[in-house]
């Protein structure tokens, strides 16, 4: 019964805080009930007992304007539950914000309109954060360019990654699985795409799985690699494969355009070919394809040369396919 | 006295520049309501476009660009242009002065003034639409809103200008209270509507110029680079956030004052009965008038600053909780012993009772910081402010609107019509927003273009409603523009509703052009329904 209303109410409980802001919520939540009921009850009540029926006569109406012992008690009552409210609100939150002593540190960077995450042995991914289950993880959170904020709902905790400062959030997560994460500070055009994952796994899965970022890349095919960085990297926020448009231009109308002329924002033109796409990537302000907002980041240091030239070989495989 | 009744500030004296160039506080009042109305109106369409837009996952309807101007828009147009000058610039003028038994606001010539500096504002926001809107929600955050290449610097003029009329018509409205109220209309015996434009008056001339100055810091910093907000230059995008919300928390209260007010009148004269506690509202008025003041930092419990910020922050929030939650009480009491009439105006208010304790109780939950640090930027939080504004303050309005309507118009609304719209705003309402409270705690974010599956059966929901919700508000307000039609005969009389403040019974409807034919008197306290009997001159 009460994970069902739970399930109503909230995403998962996987943190191990969030059943205590669950309890918080139903606690402010009946009492509201409460309240409101008294609300409900006393307008419906008054205005049906003491209405003006027909054939009555307009008339001189009581005097009564104050009732002392009534009016504390709209004072105490609510005065007593708000203090609760008040404390138990501090008090949850002290323990959304004291990171335990052993916890494993990500840096989180926000950058318009995905989220990168280095792991402290070293790695890095895009848009999926990995971590152990039943371990304290302590997020650093920043971001490259404007205002985000790192919202995991079934952990519920959230902070808003600053460019000119680290912010400080931390969970644990009790049970194994892939969650959501979303930005909720507004930051532009794909504001509402900016998605991520959380994928909580046992331990020692955890373990083999850093160990292995990074590595293990370099003996696929090189169209085969860029194909897994298009999604990796979070290309595929804003470009598409199918020819239709987001935020950037397809990959695909791209590659077919390969070797014609592409005309800037700028009035400028360039012949599309392996440097455009280098320099596109790494430079993006510097050559805005006409139509299109310049609202791509860089990826310098994002991406290695032998990734580069897998993005490149797997963009001019599309128009063979 | 027959010749006399046909003068009335409507029709004398005539012609459009009789209009344009005006200094009777009626008219600047009527200008100030339709030129509000227009604005409603395009600001309710903004929202039902962007409802279409989220029924389903997907950009279905518009791109991410135009819903995020949508919304920017909506809100921006909402608040600035309608909601802020609406009540204390139309029904304000309108009244004010015929509450205290004055012939016009202390500064006629100024009010004019006031109002045109608004239209001038309005038009860079027009302009601003026009030109293809403005995407950075209309709370204009640093630094997205130094890169934004859409028009954020129209916009921010024009509310930098229009803040301008609200601060001169503050201080008009103090300066009136304070100087031209009747012989024997002490303090204590103001109709409470007065007491709460003074609070709101006191609220605007504080408050406002921290937000010109934060506007045109904003303006400098894109022009000039001046890098007050902006990182690479050492300044700091959250200290916009500590400006901005300095003024825009006392806003709120600038917003949902006046309508306590409109409350406060609306119920004793339809229940015929003293308010309850009178001096308690008028003074939980002031106190959260300056309470407003301290709780800015409730805005940013996510903002990262630092962990006693948030307790204080959290502690000072709950005391304008409970004076507001004594005013719910206060308003229910006053319905005791009384003859309570279901009139328009009246259901309305009911309404109002209903949906502000809401909007007020889930402010509870959001001034919890812990619970809040889920709650922030989420539906949650857009559910509670609708609940505040739209149930609280447009409800409000739209009550004060029906009540005051045959006393600015001399004419009768088909009451069976505004009724019935009353009832389809609340249901098309609560419809509408209820959903959101539910998407909001499972974690959908707010100003979101796009959504994932897992909201889209509550989304839906949501819209589907929003278009009774639209629907009432339109033909509600068509059916008291219809009601100003020539051979409109209901008759409502210069007291319609039997009510006891000076507006009502010491002059006709519409009233005449210096307000009172001859010096009124004095005679008997708002709310003294205990004491006197005055018959409605409505023919049910």
């Amino acid at each position: 019964m009460i994970d069902r209303l739970n399930e109503f109410f909230f995403p998962k409980q996987v943190s191990t805080f969030a059943s205590d802001i669950d309890n918080l919520f139903y606690f402010i939540f009946y009492s509201s009930v409460v309240l409101m009921a008294i609300v409900v009850i006393g307008m419906v009540v008054f205005s049906i007992k003491y209405r003006f029926k027909k054939g009555d006569k307009v008339r001189l109406t009581s005097s009564k304007d104050h009732d002392n012992i009534l009016e504390s008690l709209f004072f105490i009552i609510p005065l007593i539950l708000v203090s609760i409210t008040f404390v138990w609100g501090i008090r949850s939150y002290l323990k959304m914000i004291i990171v335990p002593d052993d916890a494993i540190e990500i840096k989180v960077t926000g950058q318009s309109w995905f989220w990168t995450f280095d792991y402290p042995e070293g790695g890095t991914s895009l848009n999926e954060l990995v971590v152990p289950s039943n371990t304290p993880i302590k997020i650093l959170l920043s971001s490259k360019d404007v205002l985000h904020s790192f919202f995991i709902p079934v952990m519920r905790t959230k902070m808003d990654a600053l460019p000119n400062r680290y912010n400080i959030m931390w969970f644990e997560a009790q049970e194994e699985g892939v969650y959501d994460i979303f930005c909720t500070e507004y930051c532009g055009t794909a504001h509402s795409q900016m998605a991520a994952k959380v994928i909580v796994m046992k331990p020692k899965q955890y373990e083999e799985w850093v160990k292995e970022l990074g590595s293990g890349d370099d003996d696929l095919p090189l169209d085969e690699l860029g194909e897994k960085l298009y999604t990796k990297k979070a290309c595929n926020t804003c470009h598409t494969l199918d020819g239709s448009d987001l935020v950037g231009p397809s990959y695909l109308e791209t590659s077919r355009m390969w070797g014609q002329t592409r005309n800037f924002e700028d009035g400028s033109s360039a012949v599309i070919d392996e440097n455009y796409i280098r320099k596109s990537i790494l430079e993006p302000q510097s050559q805005i394809v006409a139509g299109y907002q310049g609202v791509m980041p860089t990826y310098q240091g994002l991406l290695s040369d032998r990734e580069l030239d897998a993005l490149i070989a797997f963009l001019k495989s599309l128009n063979d396919k | 006295m027959s010749e006399n009744q046909n003068i009335n500030y409507l029709n004398h004296p005539k012609g459009i520049m009789s209009w344009l160039l005006t200094l009777d506080h009626k008219r600047i009042g009527l200008m100030y309501l339709f030129s509000g109305i227009i604005f409603f109106l395009i600001g309710g369409l903004l929202a039902l476009g962007m409802r279409l837009e989220l029924a389903a996952p997907g950009n279905d309807f518009v791109s991410n660009d135009t819903y995020n101007s949508m919304y920017t828009l909506h809100g921006a147009i909402m608040i600035f242009l309608f909601i802020i000058p609406a009540i204390p610039g139309a029904l304000g003028n309108i009244l004010l002065p015929l509450m205290v038994g004055a012939k016009d606001v202390a500064f006629p010539r100024l009010n004019l003034a006031s109002f045109y500096i608004y239209s001038f504002g309005a038009l860079f926001a027009i302009y601003t639409i026009v030109n293809g809107g403005v995407d950075t929600g209309w709370t204009f955050y640093t630094p997205y809103s130094t890169q934004s290449t859409s028009n954020v610097v129209p916009m921010t003029l024009g509310i930098f200008i229009i803040g301008f009329s609200s601060i001169l018509t503050g201080l008009n409205f103090i300066a009136t209270v304070h100087k031209m109220r009747v012989p024997g209309l002490t303090w204590y015996k103001l109709p409470l509507f007065v007491w709460a434009l003074y609070g709101t008056s006191l609220v605007q001339i504080t408050a406002t110029p921290v937000l010109a100055i934060t506007m045109v810091l904003l303006i400098l910093e894109r022009f000039l680079g001046i890098g007050i907000f902006d990182p690479a230059l050492g300044g700091d995008p959250v200290l916009y956030q500590h400006f901005f919300w300095f003024y825009s928390h006392p806003a709120v209260y600038i917003m949902i004052l006046p309508a306590f007010g409109i409350i406060s009148e609306i119920i004793p004269v339809h229940s015929r009965k003293k308010v309850w506690g009178y001096k308690f509202i008028a003074y939980s008025t002031l106190s959260i008038a300056f309470i407003g003041f301290l709780v800015w930092g409730h805005h940013m419990f996510t903002s990262g600053q630092s962990v006693f910020s948030q307790i204080v922050f959290s502690f000072i929030t709950y005391f304008v909780g409970i004076p507001t939650g004594v005013k719910i009480f206060s308003w229910i009491l006053t319905m005791y012993k009384g003859q309570v009439s279901f009139t328009t105006p009246m259901i309305y208010a009911l309404s109002f009772l209903f949906l502000f304790t809401i909007g007020g109780l889930t402010g509870i939950f959001l001034g919890a910081v812990a619970l809040d640090i889920h709650l922030h930027d989420t539906y949650f939080v857009v559910a509670h402010f609708h609940y505040v504004m739209q149930g609280g303050t447009i409800i409000a309005f739209l009550a004060g609107l029906h009540h005051w309507w045959p006393k600015s118009f001399g004419k009768m609304y088909n009451q069976k019509i505004a009724s019935l719209c009353a009832l389809g705003v609340f249901i098309g309402f609560n419809g509408t927003f209820f959903p959101q409270f539910l998407l909001g705690l499972r974690g959908m974010p707010r100003r979101y273009a796009t959504y994932s599956d897992q909201f889209s059966e509550l989304h839906t929901y949501s819209t589907f409603w929003s278009t009774i919700l639209g629907l009432s508000i339109f033909i509600a307000i068509l059916n008291l523009m219809w009601s100003l039609r020539k051979n409109n005969k209901l008759d409502p009389g210069s007291n319609p509703w039997g009510a006891l403040t000076m507006e009502w019974t010491h002059t006709s409807s519409p009233p005449h052009p210096h307000n009172f034919e001859s010096d009124p008197v004095f005679t008997n306290g708002p709310y003294d329904y205990d004491k006197v009997i005055v018959e409605p001159t409505l023919k049910k």
